[in-house]
Formats: C-alpha cells, structure tokens, sequence
C-alpha cells in the first residue's frame, strides 16, 4: 500500500526520518511517530491476531487502552513481548513484530477456531476436555497452553539497569493534558512543590491533537510553552515516559519512568525504568477520558478505529485513515474528527449518528445519516464496507476506514484503588469517581467534563484550592478564550445494536463478544464479576479499558437493570502493566539482599576459606588445604585438630546485646526461662528464653560483665529477632524496668579458640593468668592484650566440648588479632576451622542448635526440662508451657543416633522408624535433626526428635530415608558423644 | 494507612522499616488465671475496624508502638510509644 | 481415578438422587453449538431462601459450595442453603495463585492434604465441570544445605503417607528449568523438593462445579444473602438473621475465611484467628514460559502459568490485620525482587493486575474444622494462605462432622481446642504469631 502520510503537518520532525521493520519488511516513519503512527503511515493495517479466533486485528486506539496491535520488540534478553504499538515510541532500528499467528500474521491457521466459534463459546472449556482422565495434562493442555498466550517472552537475562526512587511533594497532577497543565501550572505558581506525571513523550495529553486555539496560540504550542514554564520552575519536577500505575494507603503513588525505552541502545550509565514512590499531600487525577467503541458486527476488523485515535493520527502524526472514511458516532466527538478530516482534504463517506438530531452544527460536505447504526463492518484483513441501518433499511457502503464514538467514560482507575467503588451518573452516562476522595481528585474529563475551555478552567480551579488549602497563596489562572472546541451536545446510550449479523466485540484482545455475554446471563454467570470470571471480558493486557463499559451495559440490558445496578470490577492496580524489572529496581543479582561479612572475612579469605551464604552472612565453611580430595578430609583434620591442639573459628556473626541498667537482671530473669538474678559479675552463663507459647525460641550465653552490664549472645538466625523481642520486653512489656538494651553484634569481633592447648596459645596475647584458678570455666571478664594496648572480653565457654574461650575484640582489630593468634598459635597447632567442623564438634557434644530448636519443642524436649525455673514468679512462655500437649509423654525429645555398622550412614532429614517397622505414617517415630561424620566416634552420628526418645537409649531402630532409598540399622543413645562428664570443660 | 506509618519519634516512615508483632495486648499478671493467658496468647478481636497493633521501627528509632488502625481503610488514628500505654490503659 | 464416596465412605451405597440439570460433554457443546447456543440452561437456580434448612452453610466460597456438595451428594442431607453476601467465589476461591499440592510434613496436616489431593484428581468427573486440574508439579527450591535437609524431612513425611515427593539435586532441577538463576549471586539454587502431582487449578471453576454440582443436589445456593446475626435459642443456634429476612436451621457451619471472626462474633465466640491480607498476580498473557509451580527458597515468590498464558505469583502476606482485599507497594516490590532473583528473565515481563484476599490466618498456621462450644454451630476456618489446596477435603471434611457428628480421620487434628490444650500443628514453627506463618 502507498503511503498514508499526509505531505504537512503534524507533531512529527521530517528531518529525522527514521527506518523500522515490521516483521522484517523495512519501513520508515519520522521523529515523532508511535510504531503505531508509523506502521500507519506505511499503509499497514493488519498487525495482530486474536486471542481465541485469531482474527486479523489492526489498530483502534491511540493510547494505552489499545487492545490489538501488540507487538514484540527488542531481542536477547532485552526481547519484550506484549509492546503496546500505540505507546512505543518509534526509534531507528526499531524491529517489531507480530504475535500470536502461525505461520505467518497473514495467513495464520488459528484462524480456523474462527469456523469453530459456535462450540468455542464463553466458558466452553469448562464443559469439556474431561474424558478420559489422562488426556488432559498430555493433550488437550498442551494443545491449549500452545494456542493461548500471547507474545513469546525471552528466557534471557535482562542486560539493563533499573532503579528507585523516593519523592514528595505537595501536590502530584496525574497527566499533563489540559487538565493537568493547568492545574500543574495554578499551583506551582504559587510556590507549591509540584509533580506533574504523564505517559507521553512530551507533555499536553489531547491538546497534542487537538486544532482548537487557546487564546491565539495552537493547541500544541499552547502545551509546549505550559511544559516549558513548569519545567524551568524549580518547584516543579515534570516527568513524562511516567505512568502513575497505583494510588496506595498513605497517598503513596507508585509510577513507572520509562527513561530509556524509546532508545535503541539504551546508556549502560543511566536505567532503562525507574520507578517512583510518591508521597503527595495531594494529587489531581486528570488522565482524562477513554473513547468508547460501538459493539456492532465485524467491529474488530483492521480499519475500524475509535474516532479520537484516527483524529490524532490526522493531527499529530500526519496520517489519513484512507480514501474512503466513514464515522459512526453517538456524540459529537465524530464531528470534530469530520471537520479535521475535511480541513486536511480527507472525503468522508458518511456519518452515522444513532441520534435524531445530532450533528446539528455540523458544516461539512460529507452525508449525514442520522437516526442511524452501523450494523456491519466487512472484509477480511482490511476494511471494505459496512452495513448501515436506518429506518428498517439496511444499505452497503463501501468505505477503507471507519471511525468509532460511543461516548467517553472517565478514566478513574486510580480513583478506585483504595476500595472506592465508582457511582454510575445517569446524567452522563459513565461512571464516575466515588465521592469523597481523600487526597485524591479527580479533574476534567477525568472527572466527566466535556469540552477543552471547561477542563482548562477546571483543572486551573482544583490545582489553585489544593494549593491554598495546603497554605499556599494561589488562584486558578485564567488561559484566555479558547476557539473551535468541540461542542458537546449530549451522547446517545447504544449498548446494543439491533440487526447485528456478525460477531460484535466487546473485548477484542480476548475475542470476547455480544453473545457471550448474553450467555453468560443466560448460564447465570451475570453478576459483573462472573461475567468477567466466565467470558475473560476485561482480563485482557488493556484490563477492559475499552470494553468493561460496553459488557457493563450489555449485561445490564440482559439483566433488564440499570448499569448503575450492574456496576463494575474492581479497578486495581497496575493502571499499565509494570515490568518485573521496575518494581525490583537494583535489588537483584548481588544487590538482592545486602551482604554481611565478619570482620574476620579477610582472615577467613588469606586462610583460603570455602564460604557459605548463611542468612545475609558469608560464613567460612572450612579451610582446604593442598592435597585434600574432598570438604569432608578438610572437616575431618579440622575437627581433629580441635580435638587434639586447638582451633580458631570465627563466631563472630552470633547475635550480641549489651543489655544494662539497673534492672537489667530483672529483664533477663523474666525474658530467659532459667534464673539469670543471681548471675555473678564474671560469669557466663547459658541462658534458654521461651516464647509466650511456651516453645524454645532461641539460646546463647549471657555474661555478666558490671554489676548491671550483661553482655547476650543470641543464634545468628535470630540475632535480629532477639534483639526486637528484648526490647518489646523491655519497651510493651515491663517499660518500668529501668534497663537499657543496645545490639553490638557489629561492633565486637569474636573468635572461639578450642582445644586442649587454647589455654597456653590464648596466654600469649592476654595479659591476664588464664590458669584454671584464676579464669575458671564460664569466667567471663573484660581482659588486657598485648600488654594493654588493646582490650577485649574473654569468655570461657565452649560449644565444641573442649576446653575453649570466646574472645570478643572491638570489631576493627578482629582481623589483626585472629592473625597473632594465628601466629601463636602455630608452634601448637592451631588451625583455622570452619562453621562445618563446627557442626561437628557440637553434635559430638550434643550441643543444640535452631536444627533441634526448630519452633515447636519445649525446654523438656531437648532435655532442659530441669533448668525452667520453678520459682520465678514470671517468665515469658511460664504459663503456656503448663499445657498438657506441652507435657504429653510421647512428644518427640532429643536422643543420640548412630548406625550399627560403622560403615553406614544417614542423613539429617530421614526419619526413625521402630526397627522392622513398615514405613508408614503411624509408624513414623520423629527425625534426624543434625548428623554429621564424627572423626572421634569413627562413624556417623546424629541427633534426632524421637517419641519417647529420652526412654529408648540404646534401642534398635531403622533410620529411614526414602526418598533417598537409604535404610540404616541404628541405634538411640545419649545425645552426648563426647566427654560426657564435661571433664575437657574444666580442665 | 499502612504505605505510610506516622511514627510519634521519627515522622511519616515508610511501612517496610516497621516488624509487626500483632495485637497490642495487655499482658496478664503472672498469677493470672490459665484461661486469661490462653486468651492473651491465643484469641484475637480481629475486628473489621478500629485495630491496636504492636509495630516495632526496627530500621528506624527501634521503639515499639502501638498503632490504631483500621483495617479496612486502613488509616491511622494513633501511633504513639508501647512504653506510654501502662499509663493509658 | 477414585471419587470421594469410594475414596472415604466404604460404608456408605451410593446415593440415586438423580441430577436434573443438562450433562456438560463435548456432545453437549456440540449439540448447543449447533442450536445456535439457545439452549444452555442456568449453572445453577437463583432460589429464593426456604424458611428452615438443616443445615445453613455461611459463605458460598470453595469450602462452603464444597461442604455443601459433599453433604448432599455424599451424606444424604440435601435441605441446605449456602447463603454468600456477594457472588458465589467472590472471596480466596477466587483471589489466590491456583496451587494445589500435599507436601506439608506434619502428621496432623499431611493425610489431610493427600486427601484433597486425590479428591482433586477425581474431582472434575465427580461434578462434571472441567477445573482445569492440571499436575504439572510444584518444586520448591533449596539454597543451602539446611534448607535441604528441612526438605529432606517433609520429603520422607510425604513419603512415609504414600504421597510422591522427590529431592532433586541441582543438575535435576536444571534440567527442569534451565532457566533459573542457578548461580544467583547470593543464593545459588542447590536443588529442590518436587512433588510430580502437585499444579494447579483454575480456580474459578472450583467455586462453579461446586454451585453447580450442589445445586443439582438440590442444595439452594443464595448470593447476595448476608448474615447479619445468629439468633440462639435455649443456648442453641436456631438460625441466621440475614439481609433477606430470618432463616432458620438445625445446623450452622461457618466457612467465612477471612471473615471469620466477624460472623463467629454474632454467636459471641472469640477465635484465634488474625484476618491478614496476601496480595497475588497476574502477567500479561504469554506463550508457554514455565510449565509446573516453582517457589523460590531464598525469598518470598512462588509462580506457575495459567493455560490462558499469564504468569501467576505471589508472595509474602503484606503483615498487619487487614479486611481490605487490596495491598502495599512495598510488598509487591519484595515480591518482584524475588522474582527476578529467581528468574532473570522475568525482568521484561510486565505485570498486569495485583489483587488482595483476606486470609483467616490462625495462631499455628493450620486449619480448624470442628464443632464450636455453642450447641449447632460448626467451624470451618483458618485457612491461612493454604486454603485453596484444601478445598475439596475441607468441605468433604466439613460435611462429614456436620452428617456424622464426628471429625473425618484425616481432620482430627483440626480442633479448636487444641490451642488450649497445647496439641498445635505448626507446620513452620513459629508459634502463636499469624503474621509469621
């Protein structure tokens, strides 16, 4: 087809031609043009299929409401599926294509269903497709997944940046149209900080189309010197590519900024989207109104175009709809596009107005048949004809292009988000905002004005009272007489057109029509929500921008009720679609969640540390050494070695409170299960703390450092959940504790140094006697190194069951001191060891960690039953745990495991089953919790939560795991294998 | 309002600073009968409307409030310290 | 595949109450089609509300159209009304991501789940509506060696039950969904438990061939009903006050989800439960981009594909009370983040509607189905953000307590009071915190 560009006019540059394709065929439009204008210009018409019948589809808006000329553009991981032509702004090498056809967009088999469509009805799938049974995952699925869908995304990685930002303001202004500028403007003037957010390229929404004059000026200009005035006011931020997608509670609007999707090659320096939270104190909703289309036969084929969207083709883009137009309005929104056609030299065929007097001010040449309807529209993938009806007679008219006006419905989508269900108006046949709006409100056509002077003057009024009600000196600002505005006599309601023979869409993306929802009527899926439900009318890309009115007054003429009494859906976010890669922003990749390291991380690293993610933590795992095969033989020497000489190990990622005051023992005593009142001033001790329920939820040692200074180490899972729940004991609970809490786990540095020869290596750099007189097991004191010039905490703990001391340093010397250490410690033996051999260690000793503490065992449980206080007047989870569940003899309690033969093993995670029992879910006895190969026993050991499990030492069980195929002979025992008269502890 | 949690310390604060604990109950006297503990720890009013909660600025002044919400508009009518309730209450 | 009557009621012959209403086959769509689709005739009536039921079921989502189904199809007690204040499925039935799957661990939950799960696998035959029962399997991925071995435990639980679970190593997963991030920068993927059975549904249907299914049962399906009080007798529920005037029953049994509490207040019964918002959502359509249910193990998302081509997911629950049906941008933005850590890919793909149910979420994360103090007044709630799986169990369940007075074998758990007598099942072990679980 030739060209439909006309030679002048329009918002285009033709300085700056630039070349596209379009399914591969090279095109070429201007700076300026949508694709959508583009593909327009070169003639092209068909550029989709359908949903369901695959019918040629063309384009029908100018906006975001367009359902059909979906497009996929882009390639890699930048290929995006689903591009709205209508809002993709043209670019050189812009390479778009089809979707949803096979195997080409002209000729596409899908379009069989087309033959189909009387047994492809709304809902059909829900009455069928169910014999046999096995068929519907292995042939009619498939078959359907393969069918449905529309584009095809990439599963590529995105290459491009994205981010966030925050801002506030006094006043946001939702769309930079008439409406919008002026309220914009009416404000700022007045030195309110305003934000103005609009989806286009550049700011004036219809005033980029519209040929009225607005005191002298042209419309455009009109809007670029508005923009211009905004944008050189520092109180003003302007931003367009911005759509505000959501309202949400505290008048926070998340909008998206496509900052670079009109470029080829996007800056690597500067993100693709950003998106926006904004905080306004108040917003002016003025994103105008949306075109309604009429539902009559073959209203879907590729020519027929809503009437405002072919006069912004004409006036912004410069194109002609073609040789031959004819214009169907309700209203007289077709008028105006008549008499833009005929100034440009366009022939119009007809207009067709359903209203008996309507177009009485219309001055043109072209025929105007009123009291008439279109019926019909014709042809395959292009417009030919169409059947107009009038007066009981039906008459052919050969036409190319044919314009649409329903009449306008507000656009409030944004008005609704906050659970305000919008108020049918009779008067103005559309649904408006709900009233009452806090923070919000809705202006122009927006909010159901019609006409360029009335939105200009009311958008100057809202903007101006929302300013001066937030202080600011402002009044609406008056832009002058506007000439040639629309007239704006009232709009015939037509839901339905009678003598309809083809299929009318309603929902064109999802190929939904009359029928259909007169069959859902019919079926009793008329409430608007089953409606929607069973036919998808509304559930397209476009959430029914277009088509929710339409099946709204449908429906409510099946129903015989009002379209009030229809009502609608529920208007939600997103107003567009948002890509995932907006909302995440530059939280992926490594910036997924903040990293965490110790100030040992270094040590660990020069040591050849094998890391391990732990929460946000990098954890050293273990520490290989030349010759090892495999993590095991490094754990193994590393357990060995702790066993035998010493070790050092990084724990500095525990959880630590300084909890003071002089009620600080009082806290404790109440927040741990055991007593804490009488610990002495240097002395650790460990501290089990309940929740309300009465379940285990963390454990640690807690050191008396001062009289009222305790020092609190926590899980490293739950530093931060500890840290909050003492200070909700603190701060809910019992505020009249005169106590103080502060987490100081970043500050302090802390290394455990385990092993028979900890003492004599740990002496080197303490000033202090560390002999077993003067620093006892559980001593815990503030301690000098290298002769005074550092200080530290030293705490004779030990998690390994060796003799072992936890040293504490401020943070910014971890790293020197685990070196010296390292270097003492040498001549001794000492080894660095990792979190595994770590694991061991305390499994050996039969040490609980969160595998054992897992949220639902009590302190009797894991055999502490005798360390609750039974004096304490109060503790968290006192009462709770007095339940009977809570004291039931068969609860699961912690026992020791280890195979009969040596040779075998098991793993955490199986479950115990009596020996010889079935497996079966009666018969499941409890789990292993925590296993490992213990060097020291010379097999596998395990802890494990098993019934009874405190009465069954030394029975035979099967350790059973079967998704593993693994079944173990073994046997329950103590859960102690190492040093159980805790001798290495004192020694 | 709950994009948006006006804390009395720190101001307006986005909601994803806050850790949210639940109802913001009064804790019984540890003498208290077992039925009363099982109700503080285990029945809630849940009512649609006017709501206390226990919200924790955990990345912000780390107090504990209760927030008075409600929960269908959820606008708040009042946030003020935990501390400050004994003598409310 | 076996139906509830000879999966449950070996006891029990067959009922020969006969449906009226018309067959749906591909001979009845074609028959239609072919009539120019005149002919079709209502899913279900629009009854006006008898004086007296036997039993009175309040909320016509899932579990109460389910319970009210099984009662009449599988228990003999057809004089039943569900009474729904809006439209039948207006509630969680209609609002959730579609996942079915019985991969929970504990002994009070993992019958229960398997039951629906085989309830699902007979389901659309047993009511003649096609739900769009689709196992393509759930995989839940793990990142370290303790989330393995967590799996490790629900796998062989799941086991233990006969119920189908897989661990798979990361090359096994890989092979699956080439296509995740395996090599994530903080949180590679090691592997994954699979239940192969596990899907989805399309959800709607669930709530239609139930209505429809009861109502060929004789059940009177009553929307726009809403109740507004219960009115006790003696100490004993007589019936319901509603917006359409009193109607009386022998029995109550609430399934009001998220609203839960508010209905069981008009009988003056407090109940654990904390109404919470969870918001879900939807893609644009595309064509087939991933085939069965993954969950990310490093972060809150889950996401499946919807036969219409939309990618489903969700994330965490936004955290406070909340009736509102609508969330928080904070949280759809966690929700993305860990979507796009999970699936780089799904970085160009653009979100098309975000939407909020009210979970009835309870004090240890796991359902009650049980008679309530009040003589006549039954409950079925806290549901969490589980109760779409439930649903064909939960209602069977439900009915069988209300027919036989007895919990069914696989709900005996569900009692209310075992939050007093310490008998919890806390499939998470967070305690008596809802927001947690």
């Amino acid at each position: 087809m030739s060209s439909h560009r006309l030679p002048q006019g329009g918002l285009i540059d033709r300085s700056k031609p630039l070349a596209f394709t379009f399914d591969g065929k090279p095109m070429q439009g201007f700076q300026g043009d949508s694709l959508a204008s583009a593909l327009l210009a070169n003639g092209r018409r068909l550029v989709g299929r359908s949903f369901k019948y695959h019918r040629p589809r063309g384009i029908l808006t100018a906006g975001a409401a367009e359902p059909n000329a979906l497009v996929t553009i882009g390639s890699g991981g930048r290929t995006e599926p689903n591009t709205r032509a209508t809002m993709q702004e043209l670019y050189a090498g812009l390479a778009a294509r089809s979707q949803n056809r096979w195997p080409s967009l002209h000729f596409d088999i899908g379009a069989l269903n087309g033959l189909l469509s009387p047994f492809l009805g709304a809902g059909f799938y829900y009455k069928t497709f169910m014999w046999p049974a096995a068929f519907w995952e292995k042939v009619y699925e498939p078959f359907i997944r393969k069918a449905a869908g529309l584009g095809r995304a990439t599963h590529q990685a995105d290459p491009d940046r994205y981010e966030k930002r925050w801002a506030h303001c006094d006043l946001l202004v939702i769309g930079a149209g008439p409406t919008g500028l002026a309220a914009a403007l009416s404000a700022a003037r007045a030195g309110a900080r305003v934000i103005v957010a609009d989806e286009q390229a550049m700011a004036g929404g219809a005033l980029l189309s519209e040929t009225a004059t607005i005191a002298g000026r042209t419309a455009p200009a009109f809007a670029r010197d508005c923009a211009a005035e905004l944008e050189a006011l520092p109180n003003v931020t302007l931003l367009t590519r911005t759509t505000v997608f959501g309202w949400y509670d505290g008048n926070v609007f998340g909008a998206v900024e496509r900052v670079q999707k009109h470029l080829a090659e996007p800056a690597p320096s500067v993100p693709v989207e950003r998106l926006w939270r904004i905080v306004a104190k108040g917003a002016i909703l003025a994103s105008g109104a949306e075109e309604r289309p009429l539902v009559f036969g073959g209203n879907d084929i590729p020519g027929v175009m809503m009437a405002g969207a072919m006069r912004s083709y004409l006036n912004r883009h410069a194109v002609a709809p073609g040789r031959a137009t004819a214009i169907f309005t309700t209203n007289d929104s077709g008028y105006a596009l008549a008499r833009d056609l005929e100034a440009k030299g366009l022939d119009i065929t007809a207009i067709i107005d359903p209203r008996e007097s309507g177009g009485a001010d219309y001055a043109g040449k072209a025929r105007l048949i009123r009291n008439a309807v279109v019926t019909d529209a014709h042809g395959g993938r292009s417009l030919s004809a169409i059947d107009i009806r009038t007066g009981g007679r039906t008459e052919r008219l050969a036409v190319d292009a044919l314009a649409l006006s329903g009449g306008f419905s507000p656009v409030i989508h944004l008005a609704c988000h906050r659970g305000g269900r919008p108020v049918w108006s009779g008067e103005k046949a559309a649904f408006l905002s709900p009233a009452s709006l806090d923070g919000l409100a809705p202006a122009g056509a927006a909010s159901g004005i019609a006409g360029l002077a009335a939105c200009l003057a009311d958008g100057a009024h809202k903007g101006a009272s929302l300013a001066a009600a937030l202080g600011f000196a402002a009044s609406p600002i008056p832009f002058g007489p506007v000439e040639g505005d629309a007239p704006a006599a009232p709009a015939k309601v037509l839901w339905s057109i009678p003598g309809v023979r083809g299929k009318a869409f309603v929902d064109f993306q999802n190929d939904v029509h009359h029928r259909d929802l007169d069959l859902a009527v019919k079926e009793g899926y008329g409430h608007v929500e089953l409606a929607k439900r069973y036919t998808t009318s509304g559930m397209a890309t476009d959430q029914g921008k277009l088509s929710n009115i339409n099946a709204i007054g449908l429906l409510a003429e099946a129903r015989g009720v009002s379209p009030g009494e229809v009502g609608t859906t529920t208007f939600r976010p997103f107003y567009t679609p948002v890509s995932f890669g907006a909302l995440a922003g530059a939280y992926h990749g490594e910036h997924f969640q903040p990293v965490r390291r110790s100030p040992l991380h270094g040590w660990a690293e020069r040591h050849g540390a094998v890391f391990v993610e732990t929460g946000l933590w990098y954890r050293s795992a273990w520490f290989p050494r030349t010759g090892e095969k495999d993590w095991r033989e490094s754990v193994d020497r590393e357990v060995l070695n702790v066993r035998n000489n010493a070790g050092l190990c990084d724990v500095s990622m525990l959880g630590k409170i300084e909890i003071c005051g002089p009620d600080a023992a009082e806290l404790l005593n109440r927040a741990y299960c055991n007593a804490f009142l009488k610990l002495p001033v240097g002395k650790a001790r460990y501290g089990l703390m309940l929740r309300e329920d009465g379940m285990v939820y963390d454990d640690g040692t807690t050191s008396r450092i001062e009289e009222n200074r305790f020092f609190m180490t926590t899980t490293t899972a739950y530093a931060a959940g500890v840290m909050n729940h003492m200070e909700f004991c603190a701060q809910a609970l019992w505020p009249e504790l005169d106590v103080r809490l502060a987490s100081v786990t970043d500050q302090w540095a802390q290394m455990a140094i385990a092993g028979p020869k900890s003492r004599k290596i740990l002496q080197a750099i303490v000033d202090e006697d560390l002999g077993n007189d003067a620093f006892p097991y559980l001593a815990a004191r503030e301690v000098s190194l290298f002769g005074g010039r550092l200080h530290g905490r030293l705490f004779r703990i030990s998690f390994s069951g060796e003799l072992a001391y936890e040293l504490a340093v401020p943070a910014a010397y971890g790293d020197r001191v685990a070196e010296a250490l390292t270097e003492a410690g040498q001549a001794d033996g000492l080894v660095p060891y990792g979190v595994e051999a770590l694991s061991v260690l305390r499994i050996e000793k039969g040490h609980v960690t969160h595998n054992e503490i897992n949220g639902t065992v009590t302190p009797g449980d894991l055999g502490f039953g005798k360390m609750v206080s039974a004096s304490k007047p109060d503790f968290i989870g006192k009462a709770m745990l007095q339940r009977e569940g809570l004291n039931a003899p068969d609860r699961p309690r912690l026992v020791g495991v280890v195979p009969l033969d040596p040779g075998q093993s098991f793993r955490s995670g199986a479950h115990i089953l009596a020996k010889g029992a079935a497996p079966t879910l009666e018969n499941d006895q409890g789990y292993v919790t925590s296993s490992a190969f213990s060097p020291h026993i010379g097999s596998t050991i395990g802890l494990a939560l098993v019934r009874h499990g405190d009465e069954r030492h030394g029975e035979d069980v099967t350790v059973w795991n079967g998704l593993r195929g693994e079944f173990t002979a073994a046997r329950l025992c103590a859960p102690v294998f190492f040093d159980p008269a805790n001798e290495k502890l004192h020694a | 309002m709950a994009s948006l949690v006006p804390c009395p310390h720190c101001g307006p604060r986005p909601k994803e600073e806050f850790t949210i604990k639940g109802a913001a109950l009064p804790r019984p006297a540890p003498t208290a009968d077992p039925a009363e503990w099982f109700d503080y720890v285990y029945l809630r009013d849940n009512p649609r409307g006017s709501y206390a909660e226990y919200w924790h600025h955990t990345a912000g002044c780390r107090r504990w409030l209760v927030v008075s919400r409600d929960t269908i508009t959820h606008q708040v009518a009042a946030c003020r310290d935990a501390a400050a309730q004994g003598h409310a209450a | 595949m076996k139906h509830a009557r000879s999966l449950l009621l070996k006891d029990q012959r067959p009922l020969s109450r006969k449906a009226t209403a018309m067959r749906y086959s591909a001979l009845s769509l074609l028959w239609n089609g072919l009539r120019g689709n005149r002919d079709w005739r209502p899913a279900w009536r629009q009854p006006q509300p008898k004086p007296h039921y036997d039993v009175i079921i309040v909320g016509g989502g899932g579990h109460g159209l389910a319970a009210a189904y099984y009662l009449a199809k599988e228990f003999g007690i057809a004089n039943v009304a569900v009474l729904e204040k809006s439209y039948i499925g207006s509630g969680n039935v209609g609002r959730n991501t579609t996942i079915i799957r019985s991969n929970y661990l504990l002994p009070g939950n993992n019958p229960f789940y398997e039951l629906s799960m085989k309830l699902w696998e007979g389901l659309e035959r047993d009511f003649n509506f096609n739900a769009m029962i689709s196992q393509r399997g759930v995989l839940n991925l793990y990142h370290s060696d303790a989330q393995r071995d967590a799996y490790m435990r629900r796998g062989n639980a799941m086991r233990l039950h006969g119920v189908d679970a897989e661990l798979l190593d990361r090359d096994d997963v890989r092979r699956m969904v080439p296509f995740l991030d395996f090599d994530n920068a903080r949180f590679p993927i090691k592997g994954g438990l699979l239940q192969r059975r596990g899907g989805t549904v399309r959800h709607d249907a669930v709530a239609w061939g139930y209505a429809r299914g009861a109502d060929r049962h004789g059940v009177d399906i009553i929307q726009g009903c809403e109740v507004t009080g219960i009115r006790r007798e003696n100490g004993r529920v007589a019936g319901v006050e509603t917006s359409r005037g009193f109607i009386g029953c022998g029995k109550l049994a609430l399934a009001a989800a998220g609203n839960s509490s508010e209905v069981a207040r008009m009988a003056d019964l407090k109940l654990p439960l904390e109404s919470h918002v969870l918001q879900a959502f939807v893609s644009e359509g595309l064509k087939p981009f991933i085939d069965g249910v993954v969950t990310f193990g490093a972060g809150h998302f889950y996401v499946s594909q919807s036969d219409k081509g939309g990618l489903v997911f969700g994330g965490d629950i936004d955290g406070y009370n909340s009736y509102a049906q609508r969330g928080n941008l904070a949280t759809v933005e966690h929700v993305a983040e860990a979507g796009k850590a999970m699936i780089p890919a799904l970085s160009r793909v653009r979100v098309l509607r975000a939407w909020g149910g009210i979970m009835d979420m309870s004090m240890d994360g796991s359902p009650i189905i049980d008679r309530t103090p009040i003589d006549n007044l039954y409950l079925n709630a806290g549901w969490c953000y589980g109760g779409f799986k439930a649903t064909p169990a939960s209602g069977f369940c439900f009915a069988h307590l209300l027919a036989r007075g007895v919990p069914h074998e696989t709900a005996a758990a569900f009692r209310l009071d075992r939050f007093r007598r310490g008998h919890l099942i806390d499939e998470k072990g967070q305690g008596a915190q809802p927001n947690l679980h």
